[in-house]
């Protein structure tokens, strides 16, 4: 069966595509979901031997974490800060994407992991602005996990010193489980959706470093109060640092990137 | 659903266990999952009858330890249990707190036979 969606069908598999090219499914051997029936099930003697109780004790997301430690030593070795974008589909985590990239790409060397279920459109808005992307699609998948996020690195075969961003499938829920071994988690939520979200979904709010509210330039349009929404969030995290800004005007825009900026470890 | 992914790695970790105790199925996984692990149980049940689906754990039961939350909060010391990531301490109403339990989310064991 297929592990993505249970839909039991090879196409609910992953995919990792660089636009251009064709799209090619995330190895069988680091991604574990699909259970291939060809090895022999030692039925024979097992059932005359009652039942037996194993102790096992193993955390069950045990493999993605290992693929995170692996991902986060990679990225620490080179250099590398893996920045995982996180929000709701809509709060405009491409939009800002492409911003952040139009300021940051002639001073340091940027790359960009895209996930969504499907297309190829947010890979191909980010490779017209001529930065290294590939699209992870996930089939049915709400999430990205760290072995996608391996093979992608691989394709992308990043310098040191650099940046990758990660744009995680746009869900609030399921991405908060799921280690990247990213450097830091940023959270973007925009003001049209409502001042309570932080506490309506806390485990995104809880495992993030930052949190970006975004498109404050609809404020005068809307009857929202940033403080509350900062104000749910650092209920949830206390150490959160935020980011107030428009993607569009960038209004706000050097503070996050300036922040950014001082993550980038300094070449020895 | 999240929960779908997490009901292929229990079965992932009792296939791999019943193998290596040399067992042809899985009759009962126990696991243990904390309050504030981010699990929905009611999606974790239902996913549970499609991920084991021609697996060694098909027909498995799925026995359930829930483990609550608490924290310990990082202004007053003191302990204090926690339903959501965003309670306050009782005590001192500070929301800088560490928390002690309620993340697990393991396999604990298995019965085959």
């Amino acid at each position: 069966m297929c592990g993505v969606c249970g839909c039991g069908e090879p196409d609910g598999k992953a995919t990792i595509t660089v636009p251009g090219q064709a799209p090619r499914p995330v190895s069988e051997e680091h991604h574990h979901h699909h259970h291939a029936h060809d090895h022999p099930h030692p039925h024979a003697h097992a059932h005359d031997h009652g039942r037996t109780v194993i102790e096992v004790e193993q955390d069950i997301l045990h493999e993605n974490a290992l693929g995170a430690a692996r991902n986060r030593g990679y990225f620490e070795g080179r250099g590398i800060v893996a920045i995982n974008l996180v929000s709701s589909p809509g709060s405009g985590k491409t939009t800002l994407l492409e911003k952040t990239l139009a300021a940051l790409k002639d001073k340091v060397p940027c790359y960009v992991i895209e996930g969504d279920q499907q297309t190829m459109n947010d890979a191909n808005r980010i490779a017209s602005l001529e930065v290294p992307v590939v699209q992870v699609n996930t089939g049915k998948g709400c999430h990205l996990e760290s072995d996608m996020i391996y093979e992608a690195v691989r394709q992308l075969n990043p310098q040191p010193h650099a940046f990758l961003f990660i744009e995680n499938v746009g869900n609030l829920v399921c991405p908060s489980l799921f280690d990247l071994g990213e450097s830091r988690r940023v959270v973007i939520i925009s003001v049209t959706e409502g001042e309570d979200k932080p506490a309506k979904y806390p485990d995104m709010f809880h495992s993030s470093h930052a949190c970006i509210i975004n498109k404050i330039d609809l404020l005068p349009y809307l009857n929202v109060d940033v403080e509350k929404i900062k104000a749910y969030a650092q209920q949830v995290n206390p150490n959160l640092q935020f980011f107030e800004l428009s993607a569009t005007t960038l209004e706000g825009f050097d503070a996050w990137l300036k922040w950014l900026e001082t993550l980038i470890p300094q070449k020895a | 659903m999240h929960e779908l992914s997490i009901a292929m790695g229990i079965v992932r970790i009792a296939e791999a266990e019943a193998r290596k105790a040399g067992a042809g199925t899985v009759r009962r996984v126990e696991i243990r999952v904390g309050m504030l692990a981010g699990v929905e149980l009611d999606a974790l049940h239902f996913a549970w009858p499609m991920a084991t689906r021609e697996t060694l754990a098909e027909g498995a039961e799925l026995d359930v330890e829930i483990i609550e939350g608490r924290a310990r909060c990082l202004e007053c010391n003191q302990e204090y249990s926690i339903e959501h990531l965003f309670d306050t301490c009782p005590h001192c109403h500070s929301p800088f707190k560490h928390i002690l339990q309620g993340k697990e989310l393991s396999v604990k064991a298995l019965e085959v036979g």
